[in-house]
């Protein structure tokens, strides 16, 4: 167990690597938008990475509620954080590609909204679990994860129904996909998920470590209450 | 053991003798929502045309920030003397509780709208172009959206260390369906350009996945230890 972690991250940054080398060298230039396309290759993992985090995000605050299992807690915090740096890297490539492609930075269009908003709750979740003290935490930011899940359809339908009277910005979907784009699209997903992932192992366990010493100094407060005076 | 509904008839009752008395909630909201929308005119200067267009956003901004100092003060009130304690270790439904303080400040917020609404009116030369009647259910349901969150939050960020910054924080965010509805809603009316059933029907959804989500998750909240 202890080796299995070097391990997999010496593959991930070889998957990395080679990932990268695919997207810049080996996948076709885009006939529409020349060199600039590539970073799609950052941009839509990246999406994807979030939302599967977000979703264990989801997933593991409804665990917690229902069985109170510290464990499902740990998964909870440490999927967030990492939901929200890629969640960042979406926002952050966005923009980057818009530019050349579109001519301008950002548009308040019903998908780049909705990612605005979703980082903003998530943001908050992050906020809320920093300013809460010890065992309360983990309850009050599984309710606020429910909220955020409950929240995003709303948040989608009321800005689609929003824009819908302006130009929607074509994102390469419709017209034909050359399938050496797709393998390398999926390659640098899988090395995307699995930074992602080596990274969630990480901040799980730290996440463990953190609730066994707080757990240990509550204990030495009720043998001893003068030692944390 | 009286009844969940005689428990929330009593704790509202003791909210609104409480506000009616000291005038702390309502006080600090006025002068507040009226300092927004003074502000607001100077940094914008509107014309009657353009105030149209922007007014519905202006209100409820300024109802959503007034909001928040009235919300802030539900349970930091019941901290003083230990009040929450107390209600968590006594048999009395948890959601009785919450309802009671979430219609509290539903009230709470629509005297508010109630008394500034003719301000906003004369302030910036608005007439209602759409059906002028259809903002009283948006009004009705918009308010709901605000305050059911927003009593939930508060539970939750009192708890909190700088429980003060952490409501808006955590209430801004999962109220911009509500808030895009109810702006667009209301700039319709007045412009007359649209229909807002569509915005009508998305807050009635948002209050009931709420309002559901909140009595569902409140006792948890109540009870975090």
């Amino acid at each position: 167990m202890k080796r299995s972690f070097p391990i997999f991250a010496v593959l991930t940054a070889l998957l990395l690597g080679y990932a990268f080398y695919e997207a810049m060298f080996v996948a076709p230039t885009d006939q529409m938008q020349g060199d600039v396309y590539r970073i799609i290759y950052y941009h839509v993992p990246s999406a994807w990475t979030m939302f599967i985090f977000f979703l264990t995000n989801f997933v593991a605050s409804v665990v917690y509620l229902v069985r109170r299992n510290p464990k499902a807690d740990a998964v909870a915090a440490a999927a967030a954080e990492i939901g929200v740096v890629f969640c960042t890297v979406v926002l952050v490539t966005g923009p980057i590609w818009a530019r050349p492609v579109w001519g301008i930075w950002w548009t308040w269009d019903t998908r780049l909204t909705s990612t605005l908003v979703l980082w903003l709750i998530y943001v908050s979740y992050l906020m809320l679990r920093r300013f809460s003290s010890g065992g309360q935490a983990p309850v009050l930011a599984a309710a606020l994860a429910v909220f955020g899940a409950l929240d995003m359809p709303l948040v989608y339908f009321s800005i689609w129904f929003f824009r819908t009277q302006h130009p929607q910005p074509v994102v390469g979907d419709g017209g034909s996909i050359d399938p050496r784009m797709w393998h390398v699209w999926l390659l640098n997903w899988a090395a995307f998920l699995c930074f992602g992932l080596l990274v969630f192992w990480k901040r799980y366990q730290l996440e463990i470590l953190q609730q066994e010493v707080n757990e240990t100094q509550a204990l030495q407060t009720l043998h001893d209450p003068r030692s944390s005076q | 053991m009286s009844r969940p509904s005689g428990i929330l008839r009593a704790t509202l009752a003791k909210d609104l003798r409480l506000e009616w008395r000291s005038k702390d909630a309502i006080n600090s909201m006025l002068f507040f929502a009226l300092l927004v929308v003074v502000i607001f005119s100077f940094s914008f200067d509107p014309l009657a045309e353009e105030s149209r267009r922007i007014a519905g956003g202006l209100i409820w901004v300024a109802f959503l920030f007034a909001a928040v100092t009235a919300l802030n003060q539900t349970w930091a009130r019941e901290l003083r003397n230990q009040v929450l304690d107390a209600y968590r270790i006594s048999p009395a439904p948890a959601n009785s509780l919450f309802l009671a303080k979430a219609f509290g400040n539903f009230i709470f917020v629509i005297v508010l709208e109630a008394l500034m609404t003719p301000l906003f009116i004369i302030f910036y030369n608005l007439r209602a172009v759409g059906p002028a009647w259809e903002l009283i259910p948006v009004a009705v349901l918009g308010t709901w959206a605000l305050v059911v969150n927003g009593t939930f939050f508060a539970a939750v960020s009192v708890r909190t260390r700088s429980r003060e910054i952490m409501l808006p924080l955590l209430l801004f965010p999962f109220s911009i369906p509500a808030l895009v509805a109810m702006v667009n809603a209301t700039t319709n009316l007045l412009t007359g350009e649209d229909s807002t059933k569509y915005w009508i029907v998305l807050l009635a959804t948002y209050d009931l996945v709420f309002t559901i989500a909140c009595l569902v998750l409140f006792e948890t909240v109540l009870q975090a230890e």
